[in-house]
Formats: C-alpha cells, structure tokens, sequence
C-alpha cells in the first residue's frame, strides 16, 4: 500500500518536534542544574568553612572541603561569646512575637472581613497605606518612647509591638477570610452562636492553613530581624543571634570559622522551619501577590 | 458547636435553604463590634505610627538631641541638609545607584528564573526548593558569608577569577566595587520573588498559548504578547515592594562595612545614614528630618510609578 504523502509529512513533523522537545529538555536541565551549583555553592561554602581552623579558612588558593573535620570553631562560638543566651533571646523574641502577631491580626484581620461598621473604609484605606510606610519614619520618635518608658536594652520594644497586630498579615489574612462562604457564619448566627465564638470555633478552624503560613513568615521575620534589636540591644546577654552572630567581625580580624559556625547555627532553625512547613510558605508567599 | 461545624461545612444546600438571600447579620452595621474587634490594630496605629510620624514631624524642626529640652529651630534641620551637608547627598546618591541597579535585575532575573522553574520537567520541584533556600537566610549572615567569598585575598570569587587569568577585583573593600557587589550579592535572593512570579506564571490559561500556536505564534511572540500582559499585576506589584525595599537597603551595607558606610561612604546608604544620625550621634532632630524627607520621596515616587507604570498593567476584564 503506498504511504500517502501527507501522511509522510506529518511523521516527519512529528519526530523533528520530538527532537526538538529532547533538545528543549536538555536545555532546561543543563540550564537547572548549572544554575543550582552557582545557588547551592555559598550555602556549601559557609558550611564547610566553619569545620576549618583558621589559617585553612583563610588559605589560597582556598579549597571547598576541610582537611580534617574540625568541630573547634563550634566549640568557640560558645566559649568566646554567650551564643547560648544569644540563642534564648532570638527564640523568645521570635516565639512571643510570633503569638502576638497571629493572635492579634487574625482578630483584627475578621473585624475587616465580616464585621460592617460606621469609619471603617477609613480605617483599612489607613491599614493600606501602612503597608507601604517606612519604618523609619516612626523609628526615632518610637524609640524615644521606649527610652522615656524605661524600656530601652530589653526585649520589650522587640516583643510588646506584635501584640498590636501586623498590617501585612492583618491583609493577609482579611483577604482569606472573605472567601469563606457567608452563609456558613450567617448559618451559625441563626444557630444562636455570637460574633466571637463564630471567630473562635468556626473560621480560625477553617483557616488553618493561612494561620500557619502567617505563624511561619511572622517567625522568620523575628528571627532575622537586624535593625530593631541593633538599635535597642546595647548589653550582651540581651543580644539575639542576628547582633551576636556580628561578634567575630572584629575591628582588626575577623574570626572566619566560628562566624560561619555561628552563622549556620543561625540558620539551622529556619531550615528545619522551612522543610516541615514547606508547602504553606510557597502558598502563603505565593497568593498575596496575586490579587488586589 | 463541634456538630455544628460539620453541618454548616457538609451541607451547604441545608443551610442556603435556611438563609435567605439578603444575609442577615454580616450586612447590619456592628460599629461597637467592629471596633472591639480592631482596637489591637487601631491602638497600634494611634500608638506606634500616627502619633510617633506627628512627633517626628515635630522633632524635624528642632536640635533635639535625647538630652535636654528640645530648641524649636524651624527649617534649619532642613536648610542644612540640603546646602550644608554632603553627606547627605552622598547617601542618596548611593541609594539610587543601588535602586536602579538591584530592582531592574532581581525583577528581569526572578522573572526569568521563574518561567524556566515553570517548565514541566521530573524534579522541578528540588530544583525550585534550591533556588528559593538562599531568600530565607538572615540578611546578617548572607552579608558575613558574602564578605568571606568577597574577600581580596583568599575569597573564593578572586580565587576563580585568578584561576581563568582574569582581573581580580578587591569587590566590598573597593569603592568603586562595593555597591555594584551588594547588587551581586542581592541577587542570590532572587528565589523569594521567583515564588510569587512563579504562582502568577501557572494561573495563565494553557488555553491561550494553544490559541496562539495554532495562529502559528513563536515562543518569543507566546512570552511578549501573552505571559507577561497577564502577569503584569504580579510584576508590578514586585515592582512597588522592591522599589520601596531597595531604598531602605540597609543592613547588608552595615554588615559588609563593619558599620563604618565604607570605603569612604561608598556605602553609606540612605537608611544607614539616618541610623548613624539619629543613634549613634543621638542628633534626633536633624534624623527625624532626615526621616521625613525619605517618606516624602516614597510617597512622590509610589504616586508617580502608580500613575505611569500602574497603565500598563492589564487587568483581566472583571477583576
């Protein structure tokens, strides 16, 4: 039978688009894995260099991996400086201010979603608008607050704040709560439930999973904040790790192998945060860009 | 109320029966609820944000210093900023070359990381994973790694420059390198943007790019006319954030710089003035002015950028 002749050019349509296919992927991958080394590598850097002893940290030309896997460097981060109290003072900053914050914007957040009243499009246009403030603007006066109040080289200016809600998250979360059908609240209302135990028992259950995006993000922007703790942390004992991991950057040396000891000792916490949490960051990061 | 939950959730036709169509609570005014609800927020606002802006506003026109009564001087605070202090156009000046080099490119480059992280392949989702990792590091320990990779004399970056027989440079400890290597430096963090392009990226219709292919469309004509139209929202939304975030750039500059805004305040950001200002040398009046000129720029600059670029976004008709 003779083979048609569209038939012939179909095929050889067909396994040109094929090739071309393989030669998209092999592409892609060459492209994915090259620039995943050039990503990967300071991370492997930093943690290789913290098992060096100093005059190998700071050999040329340097190598990636240690001669000997020294755990000295770590052993220093502890002895030289009090890393441990450093330590302390990162988690409770980070774990009070994160409950503050979840607790007060979600309540907030549902006063914005379901609650209608007099002023308050005046009120979110204002929480709108806070978004996009710098926070320096409100930085000095606010310091000059704490400092009237006592507060000044505490943990209380770090801490306190969050328990007055997060503009950012309050968005956040607002957003997600008007997509929860009104008739389930207004169901609830009819069943003789108040506003606060709908709050309570019916949307906050429902929202897990923006709560816990909220509770993760809230965490790590405690953990890695600078600012804040540099401007009101001025005794040792009171610093958290983001000032304390600054220790072994001396004005004449610097002490490579225990910063980046510290350093990853820093980091270990959020990676751990990360990997179990994994999927409500990229869903929580992901869905506020999104719409208005 | 456990019951309950699980009726109102299961049985959505049993309560849309109960309901009628005009919602009864959620739509009468609650005033006194509203406010019982937002008095955390709204007190955080009176307390932590309008009352300090209005007092900073005061504190601009005097010599306050923390220490004594504060003098009201009027505008001096600002005449001497702008005709008597060099400094003070040095740190814009640093701050725009720092804006206008990091928010194109971590713009360009997130974007494009995102299209490829959005291919269809086995793996994607490691390949992702790796590329966002670096954006959740602490800002201090990214500046103390990059300061160890950057370093002239046994850092990794002249090392391999070295090995290709190509000129070293002396990168964070050289005045005309230190702000384009904070650039360099802010692009590992890439990965916490690519997130948010890479959400908007999936949601475009597959339906359009077929439409288009049929019509005979190249991969350029697909990206141009249809990928970035559509996620134009979710671009300039990034643009805003990072405008804003670049030119209060600050702790990456105080790290790598020792806190000294070095060498010879090539660093010395904006903010990092400001900071030096208003707490290391306690000059809180002339800081709170300082302060107050960058929230006017934020705010002109937000304004314009909404007016011009805010056009070219497209909206999806409805939205």
């Amino acid at each position: 039978m003779e083979i048609p002749q569209e038939a012939l050019k179909t095929n050889k349509k067909l396994r040109s688009k094929k090739q071309a296919n393989k030669l998209n992927r092999l592409l892609i991958y060459s492209l994915l894995i090259s620039l995943s080394l050039l990503f990967i590598f300071p991370f492997l850097w930093m943690i290789f260099t913290a098992f060096k002893p100093e005059n190998e940290a700071m050999a040329f030309p340097p190598s990636l991996l240690p001669k000997i896997w020294d755990w000295d460097n770590y052993k220093e981060v502890f002895e030289v400086v009090p890393f441990a109290t450093f330590y302390k003072n990162s988690l409770l900053v980070a774990g009070l201010g994160t409950l503050g914050t979840v607790v007060s914007s979600s309540l907030v957040a549902y006063g914005f979603a379901r609650i209608k009243a007099k002023g308050k499009g005046i009120w979110f246009a204002l929480l709108l608008s806070t978004l996009m403030l710098p926070p320096q603007v409100t930085m000095i006066p606010v310091y000059v607050i704490w400092s009237k109040l006592g507060f000044v080289d505490t943990l209380v200016p770090l801490v306190l704040p969050a328990f007055l809600g997060n503009s950012y998250y309050i968005f956040l979360l607002r957003q997600f709560f008007r997509t929860i059908p009104k008739e389930v609240e207004e169901s609830a209302y009819l069943d003789g439930a108040n506003t606060f135990q709908i709050y309570w028992k019916l949307i906050l259950p429902m929202s897990r999973a923006s709560i816990i995006t909220v509770t993760l993000l809230s965490f790590m922007g405690f953990w890695n904040d600078f600012m804040t703790p540099l401007i009101y942390l001025h005794s040792m004992e009171k610093y958290t790790l983001a000032i304390g991991v600054m220790q072994f950057q001396g004005a004449l040396t610097v002490y490579w192998g225990p910063m980046m000891a510290a350093s990853t000792l820093m980091l270990v916490p959020l990676i751990i945060i990360f990997f179990t949490g994994q999927k409500y960051f990229v869903q929580g990061i992901a869905t506020q860009g999104n719409k208005g | 109320m456990h019951a309950f939950v699980k009726a109102a959730v299961f049985t959505m036709d049993g309560i849309r029966q109960r309901v009628r169509k005009e919602y009864r609570m959620l739509s009468k005014n609650r005033t006194k609820l509203f406010y019982m609800f937002t008095f955390p927020w709204i007190a955080g606002f009176i307390l932590l944000t309008a009352g300090p802006m209005l007092y900073s506003l005061y504190l601009s026109f005097t010599d306050s210093t923390g220490f004594g009564a504060p003098q009201w001087i009027g505008l001096e605070n600002y005449q001497k900023m702008f005709t008597e202090d060099p400094l003070f156009w040095k740190s814009m000046g640093n701050t725009l070359f720092y804006t206008l080099l990091s928010v194109p490119l971590s713009l360009v480059t997130g974007y494009l990381l995102a299209v490829l992280l959005n291919a269809k392949v086995k793996m994607i989702g490691i390949f992702r994973t790796i590329f966002y990792l670096p954006s959740i590091v602490p800002t201090v320990a990214t500046s103390l790694l990059w300061t160890l990779i950057f370093q002239p004399n046994f850092g990794i970056a002249n090392a391999v420059l070295d090995f290709f027989g190509l000129p070293t440079s002396m990168w964070l400890l050289s005045e005309q390198m230190v702000k384009p290597t904070l650039v360099i430096m802010s692009l590992w963090g890439i990965g916490g943007g690519m997130v948010i392009y890479l959400a908007s990226l999936q949601e475009v219709p597959v339906t359009l790019y077929e439409a288009a292919e049929l019509d005979g469309a190249s991969t350029w004509n697909k990206f141009w006319n249809i990928t970035v139209p559509i996620t134009s929202p979710v671009i300039f939304f990034q643009l805003i954030m990072g405008l804003i975030g670049s030119l209060q750039v600050f702790t990456q500059a105080y790290v790598v710089s020792s806190g000294t805004g070095g060498p010879n305040y090539q660093s010395m950001f904006y903010v990092f003035y400001l900071y030096q200002q208003g707490f290391r040398f306690f000059n809180q009046g002339y800081g709170s002015a300082l302060a107050w000129v960058l929230f006017v720029i934020v705010l002109v600059l937000t304004v314009f950028i909404f007016k011009f670029v805010g056009k070219q976004v497209y909206y999806e008709a409805g939205d």
